[in-house]
């Protein structure tokens, strides 16, 4: 195993999130169903990775692995060279309900990382607060999630999964059941706080042109069981601004992953 | 100030009378409505008394009524809080162990189907007359509620929540203390509530099979004597202390649950 420069912090050529041949079989009553097939990935420190594919490709289960939540029937999977066999603690997770619990503050609702783990709250505090003034929900530490909307839940629990620092994102679909404007919204509040906190994202949307503005890289997916199809590097400049999506080159690299979703015979309901 | 109201604004503004008025208006009326029909209708107070008389009788017999309701009162208390004591534990290790799942919950199930009443007489033999028996025949009728609507609760926690938990380290106590109980509280809140009136029920089967003191004792012993006015203070202080009992659960729900936004109707017209 290679002994990183510094404690924590790898090379950048090391990637931070390996995943070698790994499969999913799922058995239920008898009925084997494979989600994920023979699928390789690499992620770099610090690097912006979405996945998008068609429903029901595996994306979840893909993302599930990840974190070491639940088992690969095959393959193998490192975070920072080291194997995950166990859920893995140095990731934060937003899925696309918000999972905020409706008993905990707002404030309380992020730092129940920090009470889990056993870390002081008082060390944390401050950085929750700060958080959510940047995601423009300063005054709203004390508010129950009842009395949010949805986009602003989804802000809390983004807050929530950043706040211990961790080296690994993984969202699934986070965004997947707001309005298109908070959607946006969300967008920039997202590239804002991984801007800040410079961390690995694995970002699942079933949206292209989300993957592609928020993304360096996407991986689009084929059709169940899920393999990797195709990867497109995207070279825009940081941050991205909303107008962007209106460049040639943003229409070129969205033209390039909805031909690719064509080519599976997919998208076909969207132009009826 | 606008100038023309529609109807639906008008209705809006007659209905800002407080909520609770209605019910007391309601029970006010009832009563008023009772005590004519039986002064006016002619009627056999040995069939039904007056709500006055009831009132009367109770004041009468102030300190027997008092103390066969403290009687009472420690019965459903201590079968009460025993069936709390087991029901909590035994709820939440239903979900927390799989071999209890398929043990000890079936065999509760089972248990449910017998109407306990029918136990009660078996009961006295084995424990006596005194107040462990009544406790024990109010703890049997008011604990299967609390039981299933524990491992309701537990269960029903969202997934994400729990898989959020586990990334954070979270060990299967903390998955308990920090996710599944606090958010099975409502629904053990909803079985406390109805165990609190089962439990009421559970102490008057047993004294009504057999004892020497309490509220059901005393109705039996006022029935005895025809006296109706006497049986009906009796009930009367029966409901009273059910109520008590019960707000007593709902206004502990309401401290403990106080993130949730109530909606029982008091208040708002609608
Ligand atoms: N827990 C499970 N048990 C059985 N089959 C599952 C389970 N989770 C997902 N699947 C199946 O695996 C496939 C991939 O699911 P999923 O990873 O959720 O896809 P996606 O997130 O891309 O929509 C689907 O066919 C789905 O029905
Ligand atoms: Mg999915």
């Amino acid at each position: 195993m290679l002994a990183p420069a510094q404690p924590g912090v790898l090379p950048a050529t090391v990637p931070l999130l390996t995943m070698r041949d790994v499969g999913k079989t799922y058995n239920i009553r008898g009925k084997r169903t494979s989600a994920v097939d023979n699928l390789s990935l690499d992620v770099a420190p610090g690097e912006f990775v979405s996945i998008v594919g068609p429903s029901g490709c595996g994306k979840s289960t893909l993302m599930m692995m990840a974190s070491g939540l639940i088992h690969s029937s095959s393959g193998e999977i490192h975070i920072k060279q080291s194997r995950i066999t166990a859920p893995h603690v140095d990731i934060g997770i937003v899925f696309q309900r918000d999972a905020l619990l409706d008993w905990r503050t707002v404030l309380e609702n992020i730092l129940l990382q920090i009470d889990v783990r056993r870390l002081k709250r008082g060390d944390y505090r401050e950085r929750a607060v700060a958080m959510l003034a940047s995601v423009g929900l300063a005054g709203f530490e004390n508010a129950y999630p009842r009395e949010l909307s949805g986009g602003m839940r989804q802000r809390v629990s983004l807050c929530r999964a950043l706040i211990h620092n961790p080296s690994l994102i993984l969202m699934d679909e986070p965004f997947g059941a707001l309005d298109a404007m908070t959607r946006e919204q969300m967008n920039l509040d997202l590239q804002k706080l991984w801007i800040q906190n410079k961390t690995t994202m694995l970002f699942i949307t079933h949206s292209i042109w989300e993957s592609v503005f928020l993304s360096d890289r996407v991986i689009i997916m084929s059709p169940r069981p899920g393999r990797i199809a195709a990867e497109i590097q995207i070279d825009l400049p940081r941050p991205r601004k909303l107008a962007v999506r209106e460049s040639a080159e943003f229409g070129a690299y969205s033209a390039k992953i909805r031909e690719k979703f064509q080519s599976f015979g997919l998208l076909a309901e969207d132009d009826q | 100030m606008k100038l023309s109201l529609t109807p639906t604004d008008a209705d809006e503004r007659r209905l800002e009378i407080p909520g609770y008025l209605y019910s007391i208006a309601a029970v006010v009326a009832l009563t008023l409505l009772w005590e004519a029909f039986v002064r006016y209708g002619a009627i056999s107070p040995l069939l039904l008394p007056a709500p006055s008389q009831i009132l009367l009788s109770m004041i009468k017999n102030f300190s027997l009524i008092m103390y066969m309701s403290v009687v009472t009162l420690l019965e459903i208390l201590l079968g009460f809080g025993l069936a709390v004591v087991v029901g909590l534990p035994l709820g939440a290790l239903i979900v927390f162990s799989r071999v209890a799942r398929l043990t000890v919950y079936p065999i509760l199930v089972g248990l449910q189907t017998i109407p306990k009443p029918a136990l009660a007489p078996i009961i006295i033999v084995w424990i006596g007359t005194g107040l462990t028996s009544k406790a024990l025949i109010a703890f049997a009728i008011a604990f299967f509620p609390i039981v299933v609507d524990t491992v309701i609760g537990l269960k029903s926690a969202q997934i994400e929540t729990i898989y959020l938990a586990r990334s954070m380290g979270a060990n299967i106590f903390q998955i308990y203390r920090y996710i599944r109980f606090p958010n099975a509280l409502p629904a053990i809140f909803g079985g406390l509530k109805v165990a609190s009136t089962l439990a009421v029920v559970g102490a008057i089967v047993g004294e009504f099979v057999s004892a020497d003191k309490g509220l059901g004792y005393l109705v039996l012993v006022a029935n005895g004597d025809l006296d109706t006015k006497l049986v009906f203070a009796c009930v009367l202080m029966l409901t009273l202390m059910g109520l008590v009992f019960y707000y007593a659960i709902e206004g502990l729900e309401a401290l403990v649950l106080h993130w949730r936004v109530s909606d029982d109707g008091t208040g708002s017209g609608h």
